[in-house]
């Protein structure tokens, strides 16, 4: 990655000073260990503050909405689609946004890392597929392909769908049997041992909308959860209001998400929220033929109508 | 929508879609028929149940 962020950073820092774009969106190394926060860069003074390793977890197309001017871009596979949506849904112009493409393989799971550990993480050194992790007592040498996270292991556009300049060669794309093992596994279950799944992976939410935030498909002005006239979902910590909330937000992302994890990313309380999204992805895959955000010229299919959209489900 | 919900546990007959124009009377019957028959054939639903008390 050492290569790549050099790259980055003299891509970043060409654009500023040509003017060319007024700001560069990317990630800045976190305040803590094996983290990483996004940072608008708008001076080639601040160029190296910019970082590109296996924490960059969150999708920087969430940032990309609501900007003046021309801004550029970093972006994993994951967040090139989610700007695909972006400009299929008209929340920026293509020519509004220069693409910097990353191509990507894959982040590690700062959970999976912290339960290897028995106290707090201090140190994360990357160098190619070995990870070196230590922490007060001990240090561990992990290889990253056993710590990527879930999405990321199931992940087929590794590469980035829309870009202007690539910061580093194309890497191979997956080609999985099955996509989807962890919805199979969740299908297979009756009635109540779905519902008890799902109750139990949602009785630690605090209800800190971290997950909506990070979404970058969650941009409506005024959320529904804060909705006060109608209020569409009581605000405390009623299972029933919880269990509503993840419902409808996940629905809400139905044959938009991409699933670039920034939501399971970005839970404080690790609840794995990509169960429910993902059940969306795959009956998008299923009944529309559709993933998310690979073409500009296509709407979203619960948007478009078709004489071929599966009309059984009504009587 | 119904899938879901079928996914997080509630059963797929609670949750019925149907297109009824007002000048389909007897539609209307036949699907409310139909869907009362499979509601009470599975009972009380106990989940995404909010408890006010």
């Amino acid at each position: 990655m050492d290569t790549c962020i050099k790259k980055i950073r003299a891509l970043a820092a060409d654009l500023l000073d040509k003017g060319e774009v007024e700001r560069v969106i990317g990630f800045a190394k976190g305040t803590i260990p094996m983290a990483t926060s996004p940072i608008a860069i708008g001076s080639k003074q601040e160029i190296e503050k910019l970082v590109f390793n296996s924490t960059c977890g969150l999708n920087l197309a969430n940032f990309a909405t609501k900007q003046k001017g021309k801004i550029a871009i970093i972006a994993k596979g994951c967040d090139s689609r989610n700007i695909v949506t972006h400009i299929v849904e008209n929340q920026i112009k293509r020519d509004q946004i220069y693409i910097i493409g990353v191509p990507c393989n894959g982040m590690v799971d700062k959970f999976k890392i912290a339960a290897l550990f028995k106290d707090e993480i201090t140190q994360f050194e990357e160098a190619g597929d070995t990870l070196t992790v230590s922490s007060v007592s001990q240090t561990q040498t992990l290889s990253k392909q056993d710590v990527l996270r879930e999405n990321c292991r199931l992940c087929t556009h590794r590469n980035p769908v829309l870009y202007d300049v690539l910061a580093a060669e194309l890497v191979e794309e997956q080609v999985l049997e099955n996509p989807f093992p962890d919805v199979d596994r969740i299908e297979a279950l009756d009635s109540d041992a779905k519902w008890e799944h799902f109750e139990n992976l949602t009785k630690n939410c605090i209800r800190c909308y971290a997950c909506k935030n990070a979404c970058p498909l969650c941009y409506c002005p005024t959320c529904f959860v804060d909705e006060a006239g109608p209020q569409w979902v009581g605000k405390g910590q009623n299972k029933t209001d919880v269990d509503t909330f993840h419902f409808l937000r996940a629905f809400h992302c139905a044959g938009r998400c991409t699933d670039c994890g920034a939501c399971v990313e970005a839970c404080p309380m690790g609840i794995n929220v990509r169960d429910f999204t993902r059940k969306l992805n795959k009956d998008a895959l299923e009944l529309f033929g559709w993933e998310a955000g690979l073409d500009l010229t296509k709407r979203p299919p619960l948007d478009a109508y078709s004489p071929q959209d599966p009309n059984d489900f009504i009587k | 929508m119904g899938n879901l919900l079928e996914h997080m546990g509630v059963e797929r007959d609670r949750v019925h879609f149907s297109w009824i124009s007002s000048a389909e009377a007897t539609k209307f019957v036949d699907v409310v028929r139909e869907i009362s028959e499979k509601v009470s054939a599975l009972g009380p639903n106990k989940k995404f149940v909010k408890d006010y008390n």
